[in-house]
């Protein structure tokens, strides 16, 4: 869903490259907070492993494709703010190194992909597993789910922006109905995608998955209370 | 309890896995327009996308210039891509928590442009608490 140079007009590329930058920012200070020995080398493991698989199009229907945005996976694996900082470093370096996705959009994809879909998906998530026990099971799914959300979320953000400073005179219920209906089926690709890299990582090294903490302290006690009935 | 993997085993293998990704398997991906393409292109408006200011670099559009084997210039724009990420965001990773340590210094009022993340030769190594350990030297000898 990288967005091109000519899609959107100036002001529209300026105000989207302010909520990037602000974006960015805000997750440069808040990221700190989620990071330590354990989670940094994740970080880049993760950015790298989403700029990978970003290069993996699946086919859609006839015709078209899609390939995973990253951002439940990345929010889940390491945190939602040390999650934006991993995607716009894939953005960035996509944008300035392989010419993928414009350079005065750089601010529009890292507030669609980056921001959108990525808060969208870890609020999707981290709702769920309020309402739900809280199992080390249950992680991948609800990231499956987050994930699934994500991709239509940032496609009506750039219907969205497309209404208020698309180039070309499109039809907005046209446009809205085309990118949402897309988008719903690559968010199953990146549903399943994220749950099986998810699943993978908690099967391994549940510790090293930030989204299964609360599920791993509630085992944690679970054990210790059942040591101490037993005692 | 299944067995522990030992972190660095874990990393190293992630990592080669996002290699290969990026490396060998990419040159399987579809090359089918993505669904915004697909959208652009039925609502009219694929047109309007201007050539990027970078889309004659030596890595654009995922493929290394010069290079003419198909399989070789992608996997090769594929693992150069994946090793600038990787360092830049080892790096940022490291400035962020780095700064985090530094108390009581005013907040400089850092860029939010990842790119302004000075590319620390170290920042590709995967062990990210080496890093860590390194720093903490010169910077003690500072206060």
């Amino acid at each position: 869903m990288h967005v091109p140079d000519g899609f959107l007009d100036a002001p529209t590329s300026v105000a989207t490259g302010v909520v990037a930058a602000a974006g960015v920012g805000l997750a440069l200070r808040k990221a700190r907070a989620e990071l330590d020995d354990r989670t940094a080398p994740m970080a880049g493991l993760v950015a790298t492993f989403v700029f990978a698989t970003q290069m993996l199009n699946f086919p859609v229907g006839l015709g078209t494709s899609g390939h995973l945005l990253g951002g439940a996976l990345a929010a889940v694996l390491v945190g939602p703010w040390t999650g934006i900082l991993s995607v716009s470093v894939v953005l960035l370096v996509q944008a300035l190194l392989l010419a993928d996705g414009g350079i005065t959009a750089l601010g529009t994809n890292i507030t669609l992909m980056s921001l959108v879909g990525l808060v969208v998906g870890w609020l999707v998530f981290r709702g769920l597993q309020r309402v739900l026990p809280k199992r080390v099971g249950l992680v991948p799914v609800l990231a499956a789910a987050g994930a699934f959300v994500s991709v239509p979320a940032a496609a009506l953000a750039f219907t969205g922006l497309y209404a208020v400073g698309g180039t070309a005179p499109i039809p907005l219920d046209t446009l809205a109905a085309a990118m949402l209906g897309w988008h719903t089926l690559i968010g199953v690709g990146e549903a399943v995608i994220t749950g099986l890299v998810v699943g993978s990582v908690v099967a391994v090294r549940p510790d090293l998955v930030y989204g299964a903490r609360p599920a791993l302290a509630v085992r944690t006690l679970e054990i210790r209370s059942d040591a101490g009935a037993s005692a | 309890m299944s067995r522990t993997v030992r972190t660095r085993t874990f990393l190293v293998v992630g990592l080669a896995v996002a290699m290969l990704l990026a490396g060998v398997v990419s040159y399987y991906a579809s090359s089918h327009p993505d669904g915004l393409e697909h959208v652009a292109e039925q609502a009219g408006f694929a047109d309007t996308a201007e050539e990027s200011a970078t889309a004659d670099g030596p890595l654009a559009d995922y493929r290394v210039k010069g290079v003419e084997d198909d399989r070789a210039a992608g996997g090769l724009a594929g693992v150069v891509g994946a090793a600038a990420v990787l360092a830049l965001s080892l790096g940022l990773v490291h400035l962020v928590r780095r700064r985090g340590s530094r108390t009581g210094e005013p907040s400089a009022g850092p860029s939010p442009d990842p790119a302004t993340v000075p590319d620390n030769g170290r920042a590709t190594d995967p062990e990210g608490s080496r890093h860590a350990d390194a720093e903490r030297g010169p910077l003690d000898g500072r206060r």
